[in-house]
């Protein structure tokens, strides 16, 4: 993959734009980064970007660390001959993860006494509930781009079978998180899946 | 702010304390925090009135940015300034993250075996599934939209649609469904009288 140093600055500079745009928190801006680093700039795999979202939810934290994941693969790949990957991997975390926080907590910091002595006034209350229906669609097309990129429908029925489980086991009982990531991590494992 | 807290209100009584709270929900929730949030800060620590978190937590999700974040910055700011916020978003980041980390580097390590890339490709599935199952729950909350629930779930559809099947960048979608969507809100509560007990 050919990834120049003014690259990164094109990645943070995503990053930090986005972070204001986050109304319903970093799931539903996955779309918007598959759309910025696979379909635009061929940047990560979907592999990748997939694997990379798993993992920060089969480990504790806010949901933002997905994005940080993004940083890592990103930086993964970009990583010059001769060097280590981690290094630039760890940086491409921490640089992402600053970038998507940063806009936005300081908006917060400095919006919130405003939005605390207005939060009655209809004109609060309708943006937070308007915007409530555009974010659940967002939020379901990330589920939608993690399945749909990764797999070809057709050939891996099995992958969309997992997904489709997963959605009604969440919807009816209330699962641990870390039991459903734990069957499909042994599921994929036994290879019945395919080999990527 | 500081009018919120009553003085017999418990609060942290250090940044060190801030942090290390926030540390210890961040490292309990899993698929999101709020659900550990709420139970560490009312009713473990009781820095928050039940009411009190509810209140804060509406002000958080009207702001952009991760909800279990601008709690995070509102929370640290009330009782330390700029340098409490920073250091609660610092807490309860900086410990998952390092976690995180590791957790990478060890599948990494890995990634060539078959069985690794195959268990991670399960993971994937699930977490696809899981972020499916969750915004459907959300859905559901719908229900008692002033679009009423067909109305508020109709912008939703076209949302999807936009940036599923059309691929339409976030943004221009969130400009237009979303403007759409607040400004019929708004005229639908406009003549209502604001109320408490809103849902």
């Amino acid at each position: 993959m050919n990834i120049v140093w003014s690259d990164w600055l094109t990645v943070m500079w995503q990053f930090a734009s986005m972070s204001v745009f986050a109304v319903g928190g970093a799931i539903a801006l996955i779309p918007e980064f598959h759309r910025f680093f696979i379909d635009e700039h061929a940047w990560l795999s979907e592999s990748q970007f997939s694997s990379g979202i798993a993992l920060a939810q089969a480990s504790p934290g806010p949901n933002a660390l997905m994005l940080a994941m993004m940083g890592w693969n990103f930086g993964m790949n970009a990583t010059p001959e001769g060097y280590s990957h981690y290094l630039f991997a760890v940086m491409g975390f921490v640089l992402c993860l600053l970038c998507a926080l940063t806009p936005s907590c300081i908006l917060t910091f400095t919006a919130t006494r405003w939005v605390q002595k207005n939060s009655e006034k209809q004109g609060v209350i309708a943006f937070k509930q308007g915007l409530a229906a555009v974010v659940i669609g967002s939020m379901l097309v990330s589920s939608w781009v993690i399945v749909r990129g990764d797999f070809v429908l057709a050939h891996n029925w099995q992958i969309w079978l997992i997904a489709s489980a997963t959605v009604i086991l969440v919807w009816a009982t209330n699962i641990h998180i870390l039991w459903l990531l734990a069957v499909g991590a042994v599921i994929g494992a036994t290879g019945v899946l395919g080999s990527f | 702010m500081e009018q919120n807290i009553s003085p017999t209100q418990a609060r942290p009584e250090s940044l060190g304390e801030l942090y290390w709270a926030l540390t210890g929900l961040a490292l309990q929730g899993f698929g999101g925090v709020f659900p550990v949030a709420r139970r560490v800060l009312v009713e473990e620590r009781k820095w928050f009135t039940p009411q009190g978190f509810l209140e804060e937590w509406a002000v958080a999700q009207v702001m952009p940015g991760p909800n279990i974040v601008n709690l995070s910055v509102m929370f640290g700011a009330r009782f330390f300034g700029p340098m409490g916020s920073f250091v609660a978003v610092a807490g309860i980041f900086s410990m998952p993250a390092l976690l995180l980390i590791l957790v990478a580097v060890f599948f990494e390590q890995f990634r060539d075996y078959p069985a690794i890339s195959g268990a991670l490709h399960g993971m994937g599935a699930v977490s696809a599934g899981l972020i499916a199952g969750t915004s459907l729950k959300m859905a559901s909350s719908l229900k008692s939209h002033p679009l009423t629930f067909w109305g508020a779930i109709s912008f939703t559809v076209c949302t999807f649609i936009l940036m599923a099947v059309f691929k339409f960048p976030l943004i221009p979608v969130l400009l237009v469904m979303g403007s759409g969507s607040v400004f019929l809100t708004y005229l639908k509560i406009k003549h209502r009288p604001p109320s408490k007990d809103r849902p």
